[in-house]
């Protein structure tokens, strides 16, 4: 056994990395957008050691209102059976007809991905019995499908303060048009099984990125950026607990310089925290399975989530000959150019790439690397922005209105208005503050007209949707800064007469103290500078001059 | 266009006179739907007369089986909405309407299929019409939907007779294998053949051909003036040549097959049968054209409305390829070929032989292709969503395996098992993918031939005329099938145009016909030479005596003949 292998075994065995290690400071990193990272355990085990291998096969939903193959809606959570055509249910004599919409989709998502476009992919028939799949086989393109050998370029987020970022490539073999099954219910009370054929021929995206991934936190990485460039195109939802996006992973484990290990498929995995989680968990019993002499096993297995282990699924890829067959009822998929679209074409049966490559729109890199070099707000910054679903437009709305600066409006979005949204479970677009009323709140601050904490009592009132402006509510509220030296003087030396033992003995940091007293009496609105001033002044006046004496 | 008064012209049928007519002594009505080149003689005819006719000569020759199902109630009705077109055009100074007139107004007649009784195969979808596919499989299926072929024939106001027999899933050659017994051939029962020396008819009854053996019974037994077949590897031409019928198989593509339930989806085409060339042409004017419900259907050429009655085939170059001097072929049969092929050229058609050398690999290159896509398109009748289930539900997978035994009849299940293994990742390469690669020579040789100027190749249909039932069962299907798609298979592969023309009787009494293969989307060209044909022939119409005795309907397998319940 290898030197590596057995120290990374023991490592991965004993659940804590030495200190120093220097791969072990590299592998502290988080997916950039979860809420919590990864328990020390899975992110330690994350080592990028080069012998553990992770691919990914991903079905994205596409973002259709109809189906690849029939004119049935396509609608999460409408009521069983109610969206299914006659081809949907594969009765006899009805016949495929392609969706434009979903090759669009494809192509642009092809696009993004810096795919190949082919001009021409072929259809096929993948044969297995399952209840939910009516035709006993579902269409897919295993032979030519419409993109091949693109990159997803991901970056995550790391280091102690999550603040470096770090670019990495993960490639794309194909991406291939397929349906999505039916649902299967068992009832094993009744020990029946129901069938819901409303996702029976829904259209898929399967993604098959290469093995280039090394851990979890990398796949999920990767994933998350796959979610955000498939929304940003439109050609996915991309929720994955709706099952709008469904990632199966691959993983193995083999010692460098020798060819890939046996891999085992993880399925069963519906956030990108459980993917992590998945992979992780898989890599680190592989490792001791090779360890303890044996081997893995070719397998599907499911993550559980509540105990976080993956256990063995029914195995059937093992056994399963899909029996491939090409299509014959589609006629090959040809693509065209405005330049090579045959004459007298019917310009709705046509698909134009070099079209809809113009019309791809800005992806998730490009914007953050936008929002950092317009308006010179950090890395770590873009990346929160662009997770979020609006919350680029919203932060751009409120820089065009206010004349803050956009460094101190990234902090208000940030935390204060995406820490209310969170809390209450909204989305940017339900936000019941607008970036109007944001930029104007943020106006008066800049004006001096408010303290920053009494900007902050402002936001909390048009949170409440009153509908007032946040003029009208610091006009309403007396929430205007106080700059009346006399004003706040009296206010200073109240303050000063009720702590006479801080007064003193003054320790180092009295002063803070005593501002922050100031700052609760006037409920924040005293000017901030002028304050200091005055408490210095009074503090350092002697003490008999005082009228108490 | 056709003008009304030409329209009025289609339902001028007479019962006596014109081509086909001698035997109908029976009263039954016996002519082509077509424009009729010659005037024809005796009454008109309307609508609900030539419904009742039909259904009453469908029940007189019930012992043919040639029908699943017969929709009298529904027929009548269409018949006499067709007759108030009939009479309500005819007191309006109508428009000229075209063929293509999709939803002409309800008081015009709507063109020349307008009140003609037609008969669908059993594998076309019909809405609310039971469609069994001649399996229990489908015992009791009522699909939801029509077939485009069926429903553009009932939009032209045509009226629908009833479903006809055929072999399980349209998987034979005989019209012998389907779940409700046999197809007899109604010319079993001719003057032509029974009054020959030692014939006896409840016995000696001969085969329809398949699988298409039900429309053809029900077109040649005067039953309908047209019907809708299937043709796959030679089910329309097979019967129409056993049945002395004119049976085109179009260029796929050129047919919807949306509702047809499949047999091999790349070779399926729906086929008309009737009894002129006219009569094809008429109806293929109807039933071509794109359907956004089947990808596979092609831009129609541009083809008049009807057939010239002056033909010139001078120019023609007709090419006789010799590699259907395949063993077996009658002596008959060749000769036929011989004499028709002579024919040609005294008409002034040059006559030159050709090759198409990989024709002999047709037939087993077809087994490997057709068994799986069967394969692949029986897996769809598992018993959930329709069709017959099983009671067995130990599993899901028990219920699968007994639902599929129980449902499908031995055929059915041996070409599933040989597809699935041909399908084998192990056996792709070697079979699959070699079958395709055949079948592309196979097209290459017949697009070479056209490409040197060849229009239209003369070929037999089958290897001799129909066989005796009894004879017939001494081989299994799948022997009969690659003995008896022989000639027509290949054209399938290669997605032409083919047309089977009666061209003479059998010293036996019984139809001998030729073939005539195309090019694609040439189909208006090979039915001209088809018509030229026929006015040459004089090919004798069927004599049926006006009843069959009682003696051969009992000896005859119990006509399934219902009227479905709508």
């Amino acid at each position: 056994m290898s030197t590596s292998l057995s120290s990374c075994s023991s490592r991965s065995r004993s659940a804590s990395v030495q200190p120093g290690s220097p791969s072990a400071a590299s592998a502290r990193h988080w997916n950039s957008s979860a809420s919590s990272p990864t328990s020390p355990t899975s992110s330690r085990s994350a080592v990028n050691s080069p012998w553990r291998v992770v691919g990914l096969e991903i079905h994205a939903q596409i973002y259709a209102s109809t189906k690849l193959f029939s004119s049935s809606q396509v609608c999460f959570s409408s009521p069983p059976n109610s969206s299914v055509s006659f081809f949907d249910a594969a009765l006899p004599g009805t016949l495929p007809v392609l969706n434009r919409r979903c090759v669009e989709a494809a192509v642009m998502t092809g696009l993004a991905l810096g795919c190949t476009i082919n001009k021409r992919s072929l259809f096929d028939r993948k044969h297995y019995f399952y209840a939910d799949l009516p035709a006993g086989y579902q269409i897919t393109q295993q032979r030519l499908p419409i993109a091949v050998g693109g990159r997803l370029s991901y970056s995550h987020l790391v280091g102690r303060k999550r603040n470096q970022v770090v670019d990495k490539n993960v490639r794309i073999k194909q991406i291939q048009l397929e349906q999505d099954s039916g649902k299967s219910l068992h009832d094993s009370y009744r020990s029946q099984t129901l069938i819901d054929l409303n996702r029976a021929g829904v259209g898929l995206m399967e993604l098959v990125l290469e093995p280039d991934m090394s851990c979890g936190e990398e796949a999920a990485a990767a994933v998350r950026e796959l979610q955000l460039i498939l929304q940003a195109l439109g050609t996915c939802q991309g929720n994955m607990s709706e099952g709008q996006l469904r990632v199966d992973a691959n993983v193995s484990v083999h010692r460098p310089g020798e060819p890939l290990g046996v891999r085992t498929e993880v399925k069963n995995i519906n956030s990108a925290r459980f993917l992590a989680r998945a992979i992780d968990y898989e890599l680190q019993r592989q490792m001791a399975v090779v360890e303890g002499g044996g081997t893995v096993l070719n397998e599907t297995r499911a993550f559980d989530f509540k105990s976080g282990q993956t256990v063995p699924m029914r195995d059937k890829e093992g056994l399963q000959d899909y029996r491939f067959m090409p299509e014959p009822n589609l006629p090959p998929l040809i693509l065209y150019e405005r330049e090579t679209v045959p004459a007298h074409t019917d310009p709705r049966q046509v698909v134009l790439v070099d079209q809809l490559q113009e019309q791809l729109p800005e992806l998730p890199r490009v914007t953050r690397d936008r929002l950092v070099t317009t308006y010179g707000i950090l890395p770590e910054h873009s990346f929160t922005l662009v997770n979020e679903d609006g919350l680029v437009d919203y932060f751009v709305g409120v820089v065009q209105q206010t004349r803050a600066e956009p460094k101190k409006v990234i902090g208000w979005v940030l935390n204060d208005l995406l820490g209310l949204l969170k809390q209450q479970c909204l989305t940017v677009s339900q936000s019941p503050v607008s970036p109007n009323a944001l930029a104007e709140l943020l106006d008066l601050l800049e004006a001096g007209s408010i303290s920053s904490p009494a900007a902050k009592l402002v936001l909390q009132e048009l949170w409440k949707g009153s509908g007032k402006s946040a003029k009208h509510i610091v006009e309403e509220q007396g929430l205007g800064l106080m700059r009346d030296r006399s004003e706040i003087q009296q206010v200073c030396r109240r303050v000063i007469d009720s702590h006479p033992d801080e007064v003193e003995y003054p320790s180092p940091n009295v002063l803070n103290k005593l501002i922050g007293q100031v700052r609760k009496q006037t409920k924040g609105r005293a000017d901030p500078q002028l304050v200091r001033a005055i408490l210095e002044e009074e503090l350092s006046r002697p003490p008999f001059h005082g009228e108490t004496t | 266009m056709v003008s009304p008064g030409q329209r009025q012209r289609h339902l001028d049928l007479g019962t006596g006179g014109g081509r086909g007519c001698e035997g109908a002594s029976s009263g039954a009505v016996c002519l082509c739907l077509c424009r009729c080149p010659r005037p024809c003689g005796g009454g008109r005819v309307s609508p609900t007369e030539l419904c009742t006719r039909c259904l009453e000569q469908v029940k007189r020759t019930g012992f043919l089986n040639a029908f699943v199902t017969v929709t009298e109630e529904q027929a009548l009705r269409q018949a006499s909405e067709a007759e108030r077109r009939f009479l309500e055009g005819r007191s309006l100074t109508a428009s000229p309407l075209t063929h293509r007139d999709r939803s002409p107004p309800p008081g015009k007649p709507r063109g020349p299929l307008d009140g003609i009784p037609f008969s669908v195969k059993d594998n076309f979808c019909t809405e609310n019409i039971e469609t069994t596919c001649a399996s229990h499989m489908l015992k009791g299926y009522f699909p939801p939907y029509t077939a485009t072929v069926v429903q553009k024939l009932l939009d032209q106001g045509a009226v629908l007779i009833g479903k006809t027999n055929l072999d399980e899933f349209a998987m034979g050659a005989g019209s012998t294998d389907g779940v409700f017994g046999p197809v007899r051939n109604p010319w079993s029962y001719s003057a032509q053949y029974r009054e020959r020396p030692g014939v006896d008819p409840r016995s000696d009854w001969v085969i329809t051909g398949g699988s298409s053996g039900g429309s053809a019974a029900a077109v040649a037994s005067l039953g309908s003036f047209l019907a809708l077949g299937s043709d796959s590897g030679g089910s329309t031409r097979n019967p129409g040549a056993l049945c002395g019928l004119v049976a085109l198989k179009p260029t796929y593509g050129l047919l919807s097959r949306h509702g047809l339930i499949p047999l091999v989806n790349s070779m399926d085409v729906p086929g008309i049968l009737v009894r002129s060339a006219d009569d094809a042409a008429t109806a293929l004017g109807v039933l071509r054209g794109l359907d956004v419900r089947d990808s596979t259907t092609i831009p129609p050429p541009a083809a008049p409305p009807h057939l010239p009655d002056d033909i010139d085939i001078a120019r023609i170059r007709v090419g006789i390829p010799k590699e259907y001097h395949a063993p077996g072929l009658s002596a008959e049969t060749l000769c036929q070929w011989g004499r028709v092929a002579d024919l040609l050229e005294r008409g002034g058609a040059s006559v030159e032989q050709v090759s198409l050398p990989h024709t002999q690999h047709s037939i087993v290159c077809y087994h490997v292709l057709c068994t799986a896509e069967v394969a692949s398109n029986m897996a769809r009748f598992d018993g959930l969503q329709y069709g017959h289930r099983s009671e067995v539900n130990d599993s899901t997978e028990a219920l699968y395996a007994a639902t599929c035994h129980e449902g499908f009849n031995d055929v059915v299940r041996r070409r599933i098992l040989a597809g699935n293994y041909f399908l084998l990742k192990r056996n792709y390469e070697r079979y699959f993918m070699k079958a395709q690669k055949v079948r592309r020579l196979i097209a290459q040789d017949f697009a070479r031939v056209f490409r040197d100027g060849v229009d239209v190749l003369l070929t037999p249909t089958t290897l001799g005329d129909a066989v005796r039932y009894c004879d017939f069962i001494q081989e299994d299907n799948r022997t009969r099938s690659a003995q008896e798609d022989v000639f027509t298979q290949p054209v399938n592969m290669a997605g032409l145009p083919a047309v089977t023309v009666p061209t003479a009787l059998s010293s036996r009494g019984l139809p001998i016909s030729l073939q005539l293969i195309g090019r694609a989307s040439h189909d208006w060209q090979l039915l001209g030479v088809a018509k030229w044909l026929e006015q040459r022939l004089e090919f004798p119409a069927i004599q049926l005596p006006q009843d069959v005795s009682q003696a051969e309907r009992e000896a005859g397998v119990p006509g399934r003949v219902r009227t479905s319940v709508l």
